[in-house]
């Protein structure tokens, strides 16, 4: 590179000045919509204290999750009869802190919920990409394969692929996301399709940016509103997947803490210990509920259609 | 009309054989081959292993097994059961009535609340009223069903005891099945107290299975009649002095709707989901308990046909559902 003049110098500093402040700008207008919805910052705050409990539960949990204290067998909460003050919300059937356990069980849901959103995310917007900005051929085969996955339920085809690749947490959060992927296909590909033959676009290529630029810096940036809607609305799914097999027992396996997993064992005890089947229920309709409500917030936010009415 | 309709079939032709290879492969892909799967510990002698894996195909090239399976699926043949050994199909024809009656029940329940729920929203846009209802239908849209199953037999069940913990109906009565449908064969025995019984066993199921799709056409209305009520024929029949009962029911409401037909229609595919956990919980003898226990039991080939014919129903309501949107929206039609 050869030495830029001062003149150039300081209108580089300035233009990148005007960006920071118009990305600030930006920002700014999201948080004014998000904020006025209600819902979805009380979301946003009680997904960010499950967060924190996640990071830090071995501060918090009063009890090793695993520990079995054989003289508190099926203790009910402490605020019922027969309930003991060392576990809040009771224990389980091999004397386990049910608290403890939900507080470990959040490690695993977020957990889910980032993986397999990452890899449904990245897969579907690499394809979509592809498909949107190929088409012909390629497109049609991409999404007839998309079409034969969304002819499944999810939940029966997660089932068959745990039982191709084995039960366990991992291959339920594989399978998870082969099955949320396809929507990230499909949107991405929509909003190639809208935004290929814009003018922006077709100047970039004019002034000659490759295949891989044109798809990942020019295009991809602008499609981006529907597809974080879509990844907080899989985050929630694959966390209710995920707790489905586990329900199942394709999922994680016991004595893992993961709240699914938690409801199968807690099933047989049903009639006897409500706290036992009621508490990691709980956990995950809380977690899932806040997780819906920052994605609804976020569509009003992102969405121009709908900003203004 | 036709045109519109041979296009779609056409569309489904190609999926229809992504399908069948999705099912084929299925078997293929699981560690182990089949056989030995199904032998288990006990093992199994090879020269009997040999003449098993002849007679099911197995020893030919992969690609004239999976014509030989699309051939058989053309007659009818969808493999046969281990545990039970008699043809997939007959099972599943024998099973599906049970998981059809739950599905309808738990749709028409989640039609008959739903729709006027996200109506009255609508209409009612921004009061205490709307706000409640909208936030009801994004705790059912986030409820795990598989535990609010669990929560209503601990509460209807066994506190209240007003309904049965599970089956379809009490062992006290015994009549030939007719339709399959519990609620009509029931009605049809004539028995004193069974179709009473019938339903009670109905209850739960239904409505666990009905929340998701419930929650979902709440809000799917709401915000379809929230944009129809906005446009200008509507503005025009109120301002001709039209009741405003008259302006939502037949102005609004007809148009709104269009979407929420669609919507109904993808509502398949997440209650035959739901069925495999609802009918878990409730021990209720449909596909979706029959095909996780036949996964529990390594049963494959009931997985495979239970995977391909799900996927036929769920394609064929899809189908179904274009026609009749392509016929009450003339704009999809001609296009």
């Amino acid at each position: 590179m050869s030495e830029t003049s001062p003149a150039a110098k300081a209108d580089t500093t300035k233009l990148e000045a005007e960006s920071r402040s118009a990305t600030k700008a930006q920002l700014a207008e999201f948080w004014y919509y998000f904020s006025q919805n209600k819902g979805a910052v009380a979301g946003l705050v009680v997904f960010v204290l499950l967060v924190l409990m996640a990071v830090f539960a071995a501060f918090i949990a009063p009890h090793n999750p695993d520990f079995q204290y054989r003289d508190s067998f099926l203790v009910p909460p402490v605020w019922q009869e027969g309930g003991k003050a060392e576990f809040l919300l009771g224990t389980d059937a091999v004397g386990r802190d049910i608290l403890s356990r939900l507080i470990y069980g959040a490690q695993f849901s977020l957990f889910i919920g980032v993986v397999v959103v990452t890899i449904a995310l990245v897969g579907g917007i690499t394809i979509g990409l592809v498909a949107g900005y190929m088409r012909g051929a390629v497109d049609t085969f991409i999404m007839r394969v998309m079409d034969i996955i969304l002819a499944f339920p999810s939940l029966l085809l997660a089932l068959v692929l745990v039982a191709i690749l084995g039960p366990g947490l991992i291959n339920a959060m594989i399978a998870i996301a082969i099955v949320l992927q396809p929507h990230f296909v499909r949107l991405t590909r929509a909003a190639v399709l809208a935004e290929r033959s814009r003018d922006y676009v077709v100047a970039a290529r004019v002034a000659g940016a490759g295949h891989i630029r044109l798809m990942f810096k020019t295009i991809l940036p602008n499609c981006l509103a529907p597809l974080i809607v879509q990844a907080t609305l899989s985050f929630s799914n694959a966390i209710l997947d995920a707790a489905a097999l586990g329900f199942l027992g394709m999922g994680a396996q016991p004595p893992t803490p993961e709240w699914g997993t938690m409801l199968a064992e807690a099933r047989e005890f049903i009639l006897r210990a409500w706290w036992v089947v009621t508490f990691p229920g709980l956990a995950i309709l809380i977690t899932v509920l806040a997780i819906n409500l920052v994605g609804d917030g976020l569509r009003d936010a992102l969405d121009p259609k709908l900003k203004r009415s | 009309m036709l045109r519109f309709l041979l296009g779609r079939l056409g569309l489904l032709i190609p999926t229809f054989f992504g399908v069948t290879l999705v099912a084929f492969s299925f078997i293929r892909l699981l560690p182990g081959d089949p056989l030995d799967l199904l032998a288990g510990e006990r093992g199994i002698d090879p020269e009997r292993k040999a003449e098993l894996m002849a007679q099911m195909g197995f020893d030919k090239p992969l690609w004239q097994q999976y014509i030989d399976y699309v051939i058989g699926i053309f007659h009818g043949d969808l493999g046969t059961s281990f545990a039970s050994k008699k043809p997939v199909l007959d099972e599943f024809l024998t099973l599906f009535p049970a998981t059809a009656e739950l599905a309808l029940c738990a749709i028409i329940l989640a039609v008959c609340l739903g729709i006027p729920a996200g109506i009255f929203a609508a209409v009612k846009r921004g009061t205490i009223a709307d706000q409640a209802i909208m936030g009801t239908a994004l705790v059912g849209y986030s409820m795990p069903i598989f535990w609010w199953g669990l929560l209503l037999i601990i509460f209807f069940s066994g506190i209240l005891q007003w309904t049965p913990v599970s089956g379809r109906i009490s062992l006290l009565y015994f009549f030939p099945q007719v339709t399959g449908f519990m609620l009509i064969d029931s009605l049809l025995s004539g028995e004193k107290g069974a179709f009473i019984s019938a339903v009670r066993h109905l209850i739960l199921p239904s409505i666990v299975l009905a929340t998701i799709p419930l929650a979902v056409i709440a809000r799917q209305t709401r915000s379809a009649m929230l944009e129809v009520l906005g446009e200008d024929y509507v503005r025009t029949a109120r301002a001709k002095g039209l009741t405003p009962s008259s302006v939502i029911g037949l102005h609004a409401l007809r148009n709104a709707l269009i979407p929420v037909v669609t919507t109904i229609g993808l509502q398949v595919g997440v209650l035959l989901a739901g069925a495999i956990l609802t009918e878990t919980i409730f021990s209720w003898p449909g596909i979706g308990k029959w095909l996780v226990d036949s996964i529990a039991r390594r049963d494959y080939f009931v997985v495979q046909g239970g995977l391909l014919l799900i996927a036929g129903i769920i394609m064929l309501v899809n189908l179904i559902v274009d026609v009749l949107y392509g016929l009450i929206n003339p704009r999809i039609r001609h296009h």
